[in-house]
């Protein structure tokens, strides 16, 4: 038997306490009020107390290859927002934390940014269990949340506290619905992920293929670290629909897109804007080719028409960005993005107070992000509709939109 | 259409069966001569899929050394890990030498992510070309590779038990401790070849694994839970029963999938594993007295 009693147990937690005690006191005020100096351009460098924004990211985890873009992002933008002046004079902080794509790991962490760190808003988390995992945390705190995540459940029914930038998967599947109707296809596999993405995006496929008057066939699902979806694809050819709708994140669409290829499915084969990423066309190489599905107008910038709104606003994030990392951003990369501009937007206006900050994150309208033209209100929490994406597919390895 | 859908579901299980099988061999070589549950087996996987690939990609190695290379490497792993934090707690309880070997899993992860990053990466096949017809399923090449490898590696490790002088040494330590120390056989070099085999033969599983699911520093918990399952049904220590276990728990995922339901897929395995702890509840039990008794 384990032996709870030996007296290195009871040390460690106290090791444990005292070190996050330690971790939890407030520090002192280190610094001076901001003085205004006559004919300080806007890039003076800013002083006085930090405003300091929280945030939540899977960099570990399923979640991870969606997370570290998000991260990378906030990063880039702190250091551009305090080069460029701060937000009326005062710095920007960020304070990050890994989720590890697990819920109870995110609600650790949300605790620690509301009762240490005393953030004003928190960004993230990444993925939608995460978020729908910590929103009562919020809720009751009293604290602006601004998720990454695209689950409808995130903004609907409206909290006061949560907001969402990222466009919710029943735009993504309205713009898919579209296109099938105008082809004709109504028979429908659908092939979810067994994570919440999946599971989210399962149901409202079914719900809309519903209004549009379709059929689903078949509703099979594969686990994400599954390495082989050949048996449910099997079980779906046997079913003979017109599409196949698979709606997951990497790797496991990836995985499905090589799978359907090597059993030489006939069947047109559609995907999320969950694969909206340069990662799933390395992954699923050739197999990748033909696949239509929505993604963020960020993946096809350059081949957007000139007098798209967003264009201008892509194009320089993507420059910074790769300026940066030496690689492209990505549509989740964006989300952060967003959600970052809305809080500073709306931390310029209405300074270090929570609840003056909800009100006017509630209060953004026409802002030009990465992932659409936003327009939040009271019973909109998230401000975007399904014209934030756009129909793309993979053709000779690059990205092609389908008009 | 019925019997083609139905060899594919077998197809299916059979090349993820042998996928468990392989992993389930390293379980038992480690069990067999120490009785710890080895749960750093999914990191042997794990490190020898990321190896391949830099090695392919990075080095620019050919295939066969890039699949090779990293076998020799985990092996070293696998010896080091043994003769650095196994040994040395020589007379530590067996619980707290499995919570080691969890502890190691933990750091080679977190180690695996700092190296490799957090995306998974992509292994060329091991011979590219288009999937093949038999008899209406379709198997791709690479599935052909790792039933090869698989059927390969278990004929090696028969062969090593039964006809080497290190690995009749292992078999004799692994029956009857004390006996094989009266003739001369050292446990610990008997324990840390365990160790090595074991990390051998999880980075060749990796490797061949790599190409279709992709490699990436966190594929090793998944893997080592059906590894174990597997190992577990097939009568944990005994080699044949890792590829009994191995391909019954693939078969039974697949044909689960196939024709009740894919979301219960991995509920299937777990089933199973309950079902024979309760009917044949030898395997497990064993673990728990074995080090009691002595």
């Amino acid at each position: 038997m384990l032996n709870l009693h030996r007296p290195l147990v009871p040390c460690l937690l106290v090791t444990v306490l005292v070190l996050s005690l330690l971790a939890g006191c407030p520090k002192p005020p280190t610094a001076a009020p901001p003085v205004p100096t006559p004919g300080a351009t806007a890039a003076a460098p800013p002083t006085g107390e930090p405003l300091k924004i929280g945030a939540i990211f899977s960099l570990q985890g399923a979640g991870a290859p969606l997370g570290t873009p998000e991260r990378d992002t906030l990063l880039l933008l702190e250091k551009s927002v305090n080069a460029a002046g701060g937000i009326n004079g005062r710095p920007l902080k960020i304070v990050i934390q890994d989720d590890q794509s697990e819920e109870a790991v995110a609600l650790t962490a949300a605790k620690q940014l509301i009762e240490n760190e005393k953030v004003l808003a928190v960004i993230g988390p990444t993925i939608s269990g995460t978020s729908l995992a910590i929103l009562p945390t919020f809720e009751k705190a009293e604290v602006p949340l601004v998720s990454c995540a695209a689950s409808v459940k995130i903004t609907q029914p409206v909290k006061k506290w949560v907001f969402s930038t990222a466009q919710p998967d029943t735009l993504a599947v309205a713009k898919l619905m579209d296109y099938l109707k105008a082809k004709g296809l109504k028979q429908l596999a659908l092939l979810t992920d067994s994570n919440a993405f999946g599971a989210s995006g399962l149901q409202v496929l079914k719900t809309q293929a519903a209004e549009n008057g379709m059929t689903v066939v078949a509703a099979e699902t594969f686990g994400s670290k599954d390495s082989s979806m050949t048996t449910q694809l099997t079980r779906i050819k046997g079913k003979s629909p017109q599409a196949i709708i698979c709606w997951g994140t990497n790797p496991g669409p990836a995985v499905v897109a090589r799978n359907a290829q090597d059993l030489k499915l006939k069947i047109p084969l559609f995907m999320s804007h969950g694969v909206s990423n340069h990662k799933f066309v390395e992954l699923a190489g050739a197999a990748a080719e033909g696949i239509i599905f929505p993604s963020s107008r960020i993946l096809v910038a350059e081949a957007l028409a000139a007098n798209d709104p967003q264009k201008q606003t892509l194009l320089d994030y993507t420059k910074a960005f790769t300026a940066e990392y030496q690689q492209p951003p990505n549509s989740f990369g964006g989300h952060a993005w967003d959600a970052l501009q809305i809080v500073v937007a709306a931390l310029r206006s209405a300074g270090d107070d929570r609840a003056k900050l909800r009100d006017a994150i509630e209060k953004t309208t026409d802002f030009i992000g990465i992932s659409g033209v936003f327009k939040m209100s009271p019973t909109d929490h998230n401000g975007l509709t399904k014209d934030a994406f756009v129909l793309v597919t993979v053709k000779g390895g690059k990205w092609e939109i389908v008009k | 259409m019925d019997s083609a859908q139905l060899l594919q579901f077998a197809v299916t299980g059979i090349v993820q069966g042998a996928i468990y099988a392989l992993v389930a061999a390293g379980f038992n070589l480690v069990y067999s001569a120490t009785g710890i549950i080895n749960f750093a087996q999914g990191e042997f996987v794990m490190l020898g899929g990321l190896l391949a690939v830099t090695g392919a990609t990075l080095l620019h190695l050919p295939l066969v050394l890039a699949i090779l290379l990293p076998v020799v490497v985990v092996m070293g792993l696998g010896a080091a890990m043994h003769w650095f934090t196994i040994r040395p707690l020589k007379h530590a309880h067996m619980v707290t030498l499995i919570m080691v070997t969890i502890g190691v899993s933990v750091a080679v992860r977190g180690g695996a992510k700092l190296i490799w990053g957090a995306d998974p990466q992509p292994l060329p096949a091991f011979s590219g070309g288009e999937s093949l017809q038999f008899g209406g399923a379709m198997i791709e090449p690479q599935s052909l590779w790792v039933l090869g490898i698989a059927a390969g590696a278990g004929l090696l490790l028969a062969f090593f038990f039964r006809r080497t002088l290190v690995g009749r040494a292992m078999a004799a330590c692994a029956l009857n401790r004390r006996a094989a120390e009266l003739v001369g056989i050292r446990p610990d070099l008997m324990n840390m070849w365990a160790f090595a085999l074991a990390g051998g033969i999880g980075a060749l599983a990796g490797g061949v694994l790599a190409p279709l699911t992709f490699a990436s520093f966190d594929i090793g918990v998944s893997l080592a839970l059906k590894g174990f399952c597997a190992a577990v049904l097939g009568g944990i220590g005994s080699n044949s029963g890792a590829i009994v276990g191995g391909l019954l728990l693939g078969l039974v995922e697949s044909m689960g999938a196939g024709y009740i339901s894919s979301g219960y897929k991995d509920a299937f395995a777990f089933a199973i594993l309950l079902l024979v702890l309760f009917l044949r509840p030898s395997g497990l039990l064993n673990v728990l007295v074995r080090r009691d008794e002595e």
